[in-house]
């Protein structure tokens, strides 16, 4: 296990030795203490490392993932996993807004709650809130699947393409062009995978799922209060 | 008497409903959708035209041409990067995507811009291995869509430029219409074929100055502080725009003016948004002067550039470098009349096609239909960019020789005159034949 101590190494020290490390490396093992809400802590990883950050940070943790494997015992600042690519992040406690934002792929679990725009543009990427998200969640979401266990704010998916929406809470409002929609057997086969893999006490059938309509994909002015 | 024609006065249009005008309000009512076009601002704003060089004279000394040097590399990004951009000419490559243009003219501003010695930029939509491959130096852009955005890319960028507005559209997002989204451009922005694709006017995960600067801060650790990091800014507020970027950060500003181009956008956006480029610049250099940045931050002016007597007053009034984007498409073989048969059958001519978001464009620059894409030979349009490159370079070096400068950063607001009052006032220039600076000093 390596340990690098926020207290007495730069963040630049940090990222560098997490960033150095290659696909083959043996040093998988890390722990990062003292991250006192830092800014940009493990950014642009690119092995598979684990990797525990004890305590909370600030924005951006985790940004660009690829490959690793990180779980933060604390709450994290906006913009969690911002345009991650691969690998998975646990976090124990709350997200600020942003979570997963343009996110390409990976899990990113948030066992508290999220604030507004969770999921805002995510372009693949998997996220799994066990508790509420804010309002404007999934705004232009691509594709991807994004899961609650508790309640959504207003304007859910508003705007979305293709990604998938899981809530099984009370959803304040839905966004322009968002919908409710059928529960096929394949999202159901999509849902209980995510929910196993974040660790989710939940049941499939307590889900509903949301959608894009698809009405605002080309432009049509009899839709223009949509726009 | 009686047989005599009355006399009538001829008939008269009026100014406020002109032709132009009425054949908008006709075109409305019929398709019930606000005009999208490419390009920038089509009015007249002062500009660059407005300007003149004073020139060498009793009180000047020049350089002799072809005999004394007249340097003009550049360097960009030297305020925190550990790799400066290092570029022969002070004219880079505006960003342009792929998708917007075919791949062959993304490859051929990447084989012209190489050639002459300076950079080329991506656009939204990512990074194509081929426009890596043929630019020596490449900005890779960090938009609000992040469509293709990825680290592996990012840290095979020379440079990475975030994208908080442009001159066409300051404060809006970008469009890409459904007649060119090809099989590639969907994947490469992971959306459906045929779709418009819309891209957000704000980033998704930050708001602000405060934030903007944790977000450089996580672009410089993932890229390991090794590259430089633009911002670039529309032409809205440029003296608080400035400031804000420098505080912020960025290693150099990127400042586009409303003559600035976009390839698709509402043509109300584009004519009546934002400034013109001369108006935009003083206050740009005022902020970075009064922040001890000037030369250390370095400032990029885009919008309207196009000779290089453009280059040198852009130059003189305070620019480490000029960005050109529509100037280079035109360069490539954009409204060639030699297509004008095939613009007349688009209801448009050689000079004014604009429709580039309809993706049949007859020059084979503005598509992604591969028969019209083809028509574009990507080393000879290459080679007639780098072409353009040089001239206006050799032109701004004779302009600065004419001045006395051995370095074409040297030219200076002094060797400048101004041809009309507003100009004047936007350049803070001296009225041609007197010291008069509108707004600055009594008459």
């Amino acid at each position: 296990m390596e340990k690098i101590d926020l207290a007495t190494s730069s963040l630049r020290e940090l990222n560098e030795r997490l960033q150095q490390q290659s696909e083959v490396t043996n040093e998988k093992q890390w722990e990062v203490v003292n991250p006192k809400g830092a800014h940009a802590i493990a950014v642009g990883l690119n092995a598979p490392l684990e990797l525990l950050i004890k305590g909370s940070t600030g924005y951006y943790c985790a940004g660009m993932n690829q490959h690793a494997q990180i779980t933060v015992q604390g709450s994290v600042g906006p913009g969690v996993c911002e345009n991650m690519m691969s690998g998975s992040v646990f976090i124990e406690g709350d997200a600020s807004q942003y979570a997963g934002a343009t996110g390409h792929g990976g899990l990113l679990t948030i066992k508290g709650n999220a604030a507004s725009r969770c999921g805002i543009s995510m372009k693949g990427i998997n996220i799994v809130v066990h508790g509420n998200i804010g309002h404007m969640s999934a705004f232009m979401g691509q594709s991807g699947n994004l899961v609650v266990l508790g309640n959504a704010g207003d304007a859910l998916g508003d705007s979305l393409y293709e990604a998938r929406l899981f809530i099984r809470g009370k959803v304040s409002s839905l966004g322009a062009d968002c919908i409710e929609k059928e529960m096929r057997p394949e999202h159901r086969e999509i849902l209980q995978d995510l929910l196993t893999k974040s660790g989710a006490d939940a049941n499939v059938a307590d889900f509903k799922r949301y959608g894009s309509a698809r009405k605002l994909y080309n432009f049509d002015i009899d839709n223009a209060g949509d726009y | 008497m009686a047989n005599e024609k009355k006399p009538m006065t001829t008939p008269v249009k009026p100014w406020t409903f002109d032709d132009h005008t009425n054949s908008y309000i006709r075109r409305a009512a019929s398709t019930g959708i606000y005009d999208i076009r490419g390009g920038g601002a089509k009015r007249r704003v002062p500009h660059f035209d407005d300007l003149l060089f004073l020139g060498a004279s009793m009180s000047r000394y020049p350089l002799e041409g072809y005999r004394e040097k007249c340097e003009t590399k550049i360097k960009l990004g030297t305020r925190f990067a550990k790799n400066p951009i290092e570029l022969d000419i002070p004219i880079t490559i505006a960003g342009m995507s792929f998708g917007a243009l075919s791949g062959q003219a993304k490859e051929a501003i990447g084989r012209g811009a190489s050639a002459a010695g300076t950079s080329t930029t991506t656009g939204d939509g990512g990074m194509t291995p081929e426009e890596r491959g043929h630019s020596t130096k490449l900005v890779y852009q960090y938009l609000p869509s992040r469509y293709g955005m990825n680290p592996n890319d990012l840290r095979k960028a020379d440079a990475i430029e975030i994208v908080v507005g442009q001159g066409a559209k300051p404060g809006g997002g970008g469009m890409l219409l459904g007649q060119k989204i090809s099989d590639r451009v969907a994947e490469m922005r992971n959306l459906p074929k045929g779709i418009d694709q819309r891209s957000a006017c704000r980033h998704p995960d930050w708001t602000g100055p405060d934030d903007l600067e944790i977000k450089i801060l996580e672009l410089r650790e993932i890229t390991g502080w090794k590259i430089p990091i633009y911002v670039k800014i529309g032409g809205a507020r440029p003296y608080f725009d400035t400031t804000l970027a420098i505080k912020a950060g960025a290693d150099v500003v990127v400042l586009d003016g409303m003559q600035g181009g976009t390839a698709a956008t509402q043509d109300v956006f584009i004519e009546h948004v934002g400034q013109p480029t001369l108006a935009c610049i003083r206050p740009a250099v005022k902020a970075l002067q009064e922040l001890g940045m000037h030369r250390k931050v370095q400032l990029i002016l885009s919008g309207g550039i196009r000779t290089g007597a453009d280059v040198a007053k852009a130059l003189a009034l305070g620019a480490d470098a000029v960005s050109i984007g529509t100037a280079a498409l035109i360069a490539l073989g954009d409204n060639d009349p030699k297509w004008e048969k095939e613009y007349n059958k688009l209801g448009t001519t050689a000079g004014a096609y604009d429709d580039w978001h309809e993706g049949q464009d007859p020059a084979g620059i503005t598509t992604q239909d591969p028969e019209l894409s083809a028509r574009l030979d990507p080393e000879l349009a290459g080679r007639r960019l780098e072409n353009y490159l040089k001239v206006m370079t050799l032109e701004a070096q004779t302009i600065a020789r004419a001045c006395g400068k051995n370095h074409i950063l040297n030219l200076e607001p002094e060797d400048l005159c101004a041809l009309t009052i507003e100009a004047a006032a936007m350049a803070e220039i001296p009225l041609s034949g007197t010291n008069w600076i509108p707004g600055k000093t009594e008459i």
